[in-house]
């Protein structure tokens, strides 16, 4: 180190010792880690205070608790792969293949984020709903008794409320990582003699690779959490995790089993979170 | 390590063999953008295996002529022929060519020899093919060791050997080069145009049509070279032809220096394709022909061509004020007054540097200089 450092004057800093930390930490424990803590107590925990790990155990092993957590997966994973596959087409189109209006258009799709989630849940129902719009055109075009539409309160009708919510979130750093795809390297394969799609699967996924992964996680993690779509359809038989632990706390006053399958929901999003992270951090290298 | 240390006869025998260059032709090729020109009708021809470098100052539509011949953008008027055949509508894939761009363009997540064997892969050639063609290419360019590295563990320089080496191994009808050079340091790109050279030298099929903003480049490898100017032809001849004898100031200005000096045609010279011209108080003769006696021209002569001493061949003298010595090592720059123009003059050597004010003679030979007519279009 050179004298000037030395000689330099020192910056006006408080001198806390490290105690800074203490004040965030606090607010960190009293807003995330004391309810959490809470639940875990009362997932594990009698009215006794005494440790008991057999009622969590029971309600773990229960018929209902792997339902949900299979409907959860089985939504979350077909809403995710939905809003990927959407999402690439719609970002490769916007990035590579301009239209008049494409700006709009990304940024229409953009304000689906701002936008809460049971909206479009309403929206569907005026839509796809047995009174809807499609299936009063259709009853009263074709002379028909039912509605012929009803998807909307199966599990399918869940997905494409949730794919038509999430794809912006894989949308958005697509477009990031297709604007930063070198035009050239395009251009060079495409005289090589690479037609698009050879294009689109060797050159522009491998380098947006990142991206779906950062996109695809988040979306995963959004919609394992899925609460206020799954409970506005209304779908028969269709219930998630979130939605379990609502029925169990709420509608069965059952706190200590809804903590516990909470516990496994915490533990599910952590997995998810830490899987968004790492890609995000590749994604920004 | 030099590409033609590492060239195996063999390889380049059989890639010279393979490489059967195709002429290129633009027929009133035009482009706009949004409406704007910004290449007007361009009506020009490459010959098969010849090396035509376009230059130009920026905005002057030789990076535009060589992506309408990629078919990267589409002509707004015109045609593009290869090897005679029109491909103003093939989509490029169809096109057969390659190209070596400024920033190398490698795929990143491909190893070198993935690099290499991508547009045999995109042209479904066979495997062992495939393997053999990479193999040659790298060699010829003298990358065969580092054909499992990524594109991130080598130097510039080597970069563009392999994107050189990925255009080759397809075998293109014409290799597309647009500023290929531009992005290596000044020392790696003089030894990297001498390699392009001997490249050629090796396959002299391949048709080069190679895009540079830099004159040294085009001196040194093109056969011909098309001086483009605000979306237009300019000049296009034969390099030592056009550098000699530039038929306009905007291609004497832009390729090498040149004195363009005010001169009036006095009459014919004794020998034939030559004139007398008056400039200033001075006669002399140069290179013309067609000049009508008292015509206005400009005399076009090299600073490197003039002398301080005269002889036989140098037999034009012009006589000037030195007004700047620039010694500069190997050479002396030497700016001069010659009534109201500048002289340049660069010397190997000054024995006796002139006093300030003192008028000084410059001898030139009378096949170092030409005549011009002032046209402000060109």
């Amino acid at each position: 180190m050179s004298d000037a450092v030395a000689l330099a004057p020192r910056a006006a800093k408080l001198n806390l010792g490290g105690w800074w930390i203490a004040p965030p930490l606090i607010v960190l424990a009293l807003l995330f880690l004391y309810p959490l803590a809470l639940i875990a107590r009362a997932a594990l925990m009698d009215d006794s205070g005494a440790l008991n790990f057999a009622a969590a155990f029971d309600v773990l092993n229960s018929r209902a608790f792997l339902s949900a957590l299979l409907n959860t997966a089985e939504i979350a994973l077909a809403s995710t792969l939905g809003c990927v596959v959407l999402g690439l087409t719609l970002g490769l189109i916007l990035a590579f293949a301009p239209f008049p209006g494409a700006g709009l258009v990304a940024r229409i799709i953009d304000t689906f984020i701002a936008l809460p989630t049971f909206l479009v849940t309403l929206a569907f129902t005026f839509l796809y709903g047995s009174a809807g719009i499609l299936n009063g055109a259709l009853t009263s075009s074709l002379g028909l008794d039912h509605p012929p539409v009803d998807f909307l309160y199966t599990a399918w009708g869940v997905i494409l409320a949730e794919v038509t919510v999430y794809t912006p979130f894989v949308l958005r750093p697509l477009l990031a990582a297709f604007s930063l795809v070198d035009r050239s390297q395009i251009e060079v394969a495409s005289l090589l003699g690479a037609r698009p799609l050879r294009i689109v699967r060797q050159v522009i996924l491998p380098a947006a690779l990142p991206a779906i992964v950062a996109g695809g996680s988040l979306c995963l993690l959004l919609t394992v959490n899925e609460f206020g779509i799954v409970l506005f359809i209304g779908a028969k038989g269709v219930i998630t995790l979130p939605l379990l632990i609502y029925s169990k706390a709420i509608q069965e006053s059952d706190y200590q089993g809804a903590c516990a399958i909470a516990i496994v929901n915490v533990a599910l999003s952590l997995a998810l979170f830490s899987l968004y992270r790492f890609a995000a951090r590749r994604l920004g290298a | 390590m030099t590409v033609s240390a590492a060239v195996s006869r063999s390889a380049v025998a059989a890639a010279a063999k393979a490489t059967a260059g195709s002429g290129v032709t633009f027929d009133q090729v035009s482009v706009a953008y949004r409406g704007a020109v910004v290449l007007k009708p361009l009506t020009m021809a490459v010959a098969a295996g010849e090396i035509l470098a376009m230059i130009g100052p920026s905005g002057s539509g030789k990076t535009t002529a060589l992506r309408a011949v990629a078919g990267f953008v589409r002509p707004a008027s015109g045609r593009i022929l290869i090897s005679g055949t029109d491909v103003t509508n093939l989509p490029p894939y169809e096109r057969g060519l390659a190209m070596v761009v400024q920033n190398y363009a490698l795929f990143p997540h491909m190893r070198v020899s993935e690099n290499v064997a991508f547009g045999l892969n995109a042209r479904g050639a066979a495997k062992d093919l495939i393997a053999q063609r990479v193999e040659e290419s790298l060699r010829i360019v003298g990358m065969s060791q580092y054909s499992r590295r990524f594109p991130r563990e080598l130097s510039g320089g080597q970069q563009q050997r392999v994107a050189i080496a990925r255009a080759l191994a397809v075998r293109p009808r014409v290799l597309l080069l647009d500023e290929p050079l531009s992005a290596l340091d000044a020392q790696i790109r003089r030894s990297m145009v001498e390699e392009i050279a001997r490249l050629h030298a090796d396959l002299p099929d391949l048709t080069i049509l190679y895009v540079t903003h830099d004159q040294s480049e085009a001196l040194t490898l093109a056969d011909r070279i098309a001086i483009l100017k605000d979306g237009e032809l300019s000049a296009i001849g034969r390099t030592g032809e056009l550098y000699r004898r530039p038929p306009n100031r905007f291609a004497a200005e832009f390729l090498g220096r040149a004195n363009l000096l005010p001169a009036v045609v006095a009459g014919n010279a004794e020998k034939s394709g030559f004139v007398a011209v008056r400039v200033g108080e001075a006669n002399v003769v140069v290179a013309g022909d067609d000049h009508p006696v008292g015509a206005e021209r400009l005399l076009c002569v090299r600073p490197q061509n003039l002398t301080l001493t005269g002889d036989d061949e140098r037999s034009n003298r012009i006589e000037a004020e030195p007004r700047e010595i620039h010694w500069q090592g190997e050479l002396t720059h030497l700016v001069a007054q010659i009534g109201q123009s500048v002289l340049r003059v660069v010397a190997t050597r000054l024995p006796n540097p002139p006093a300030r004010g003192e008028k000084l003679a410059f001898f030139f030979s009378p096949a170092d200089a030409n005549l011009i007519v002032e046209d402000a279009r060109v």
